[in-house]
């Protein structure tokens, strides 16, 4: 038997905070959808797609937009369709 | 290890405490020194956590310094490293060494100078990689989802051939003294090597040059990715034999690097890939000013040069970014 080798831990130790998704509306009548763009090309292709089927089924849609794909949405930018969105569809790209 | 999620998929040194106390001894810094918030998850890392993932690399002691230095590059919101690691482009950070340290601890500049075989340039790129795994927790297939990658996912990192270039090397000319000890990240794929085995003027081989570079990332791209290009001995003894020094060198190769836009529109040539209607009408330079980084590295015989095609530019993407390496 050779002796058990212990070892230092490489990571950051700390678990990032895991949030569960809210649940998925029964229906959309009624609420705000916000469809954020990530700022690629023709995501906006996408999301006008989404949102004429959207408003057709009653649901009230607001855009957004990142700055730019290639960095994290702004924490503004979360804040503000955390408080004024009840769902949230993100387009990704190309 | 490896099942605990720590590999990059090489096998690793185990980090004992014994290895961790002997690699802190590499820097002047205090173990509990907070390096950089560290990407994805913005996590606070330490120099002791860093010195275990550079052992688990296989670094020596004396290369903690620059493994510190480079977090410190690459985690700045001008680098970005965030993106990089999340793009499905398969980019990573290119670390570039300038300066005394590199000759200090046994870096290879020259004879395959991208490639294998020095323990260094092998693994203090490698250990960057580790921490924003481990530390960061970005790892593929989670916040990492490259549609290819690259070699400069694993750990890219090399050192300038200062010593046999005439001119300034790429610190100097970003603002340092030859004296300092310099990393440069750089967010550049694998490197593509450009063959000119026949040109004997400068005036033939900066043309050719030029034309491999207008391909890097694409064709159809100008001014919007940055590139860097290692020049090889061979190559750079062109331009040193007609008396070009580095700033004649990009003046001659920018006036080969300017793109009629109408040649790269959306649709030309039978390609949707291009760009909009409204660019039209231009003549544009491949790279935006400062976009085009050039080193001199390579072994002593090869008529070959190497370019390293980079991604989104400036503030919309990343930044060349240098800090000194403080020992």
């Amino acid at each position: 038997m050779t002796e058990p080798v212990t070892v230092l831990d490489p990571t950051s130790e700390a678990a990032p905070g895991q949030r569960s998704l809210n649940p998925r509306p029964a229906e959309l009548e009624g609420l705000t959808v916000g469809l954020l763009d990530i700022s690629k090309p023709k995501g906006a292709v996408f999301l006008d797609r989404l949102e004429e089927r959207l408003t057709t089924q009653g649901a009230m849609v607001r855009r957004y937009a990142k700055p730019t794909f290639t960095k994290p949405a702004p924490v503004d930018l979360r804040h503000e369709i955390a408080t004024q969105c009840d769902a949230v569809i993100e387009a990704l790209a190309d | 290890m490896y099942d605990r999620g720590w590999s990059d998929g090489l096998p690793l040194v185990p980090p004992t405490k014994e290895r961790v106390l002997r690699m802190l001894e590499g820097t002047s810094r205090a173990g509990d020194e907070i390096v950089a918030l560290m990407p994805p998850n913005l996590v606070e890392c330490t120099v002791e956590k860093v010195a275990v993932n550079s052992v688990m690399a296989g670094c020596r002691p004396e290369y903690l310094p620059v493994v510190l230095a480079a977090l410190e590059a690459v985690c700045t919101d001008e680098f970005n490293m965030h993106g990089i690691l999340a793009t499905t482009m398969g980019v990573g950070p290119v670390l570039l060494v300038n300066g005394p340290i590199a000759t200090e601890i046994g870096m290879n500049s020259g004879v395959n100078v991208l490639g294998h075989g020095n323990r260094a340039n092998a693994t203090i790129g490698r250990a960057v990689q580790l921490v924003v795994r481990n530390v960061g927790g970005g790892a593929p297939g989670g916040v990492d989802r490259a549609t290819h990658g690259s070699m400069s996912k694993l750990g890219f990192c090399f050192a300038e051939d200062e010593e046999g270039s005439p001119w300034t090397t790429l610190a100097e000319d970003r603002g340092f003294d030859r004296s300092v000890d310099v990393v440069t990240a750089f967010c550049g794929e694998g490197p593509r090597i450009l063959v000119d085995q026949q040109s004997r003027s400068a005036e033939s081989l900066v043309r050719m040059l030029a034309e491999g570079l207008l391909a890097s990332v694409s064709p159809r791209t100008v001014m919007g990715m940055d590139g860097l290009l290692v020049l090889s001995p061979e190559h750079m003894a062109r331009f040193s034999d007609a008396g070009w020094d580095r700033p004649r060198f990009m003046e001659e190769l920018e006036k080969f690097l300017m793109v009629e836009t109408d040649g790269i529109l959306a649709g030309v040539g039978g390609i949707e890939e291009g760009l909009p209607p409204a660019l039209a009408g231009l003549t544009l330079p491949k790279f935006r000013p400062g976009g085009l980084l050039v080193v001199h590295a390579g072994g002593p015989a090869g008529l070959f040069s190497a370019i390293i095609g980079g991604w989104v530019n400036g503030q919309m993407g990343s930044e060349p970014t240098s800090r000194e390496i403080i020992r």
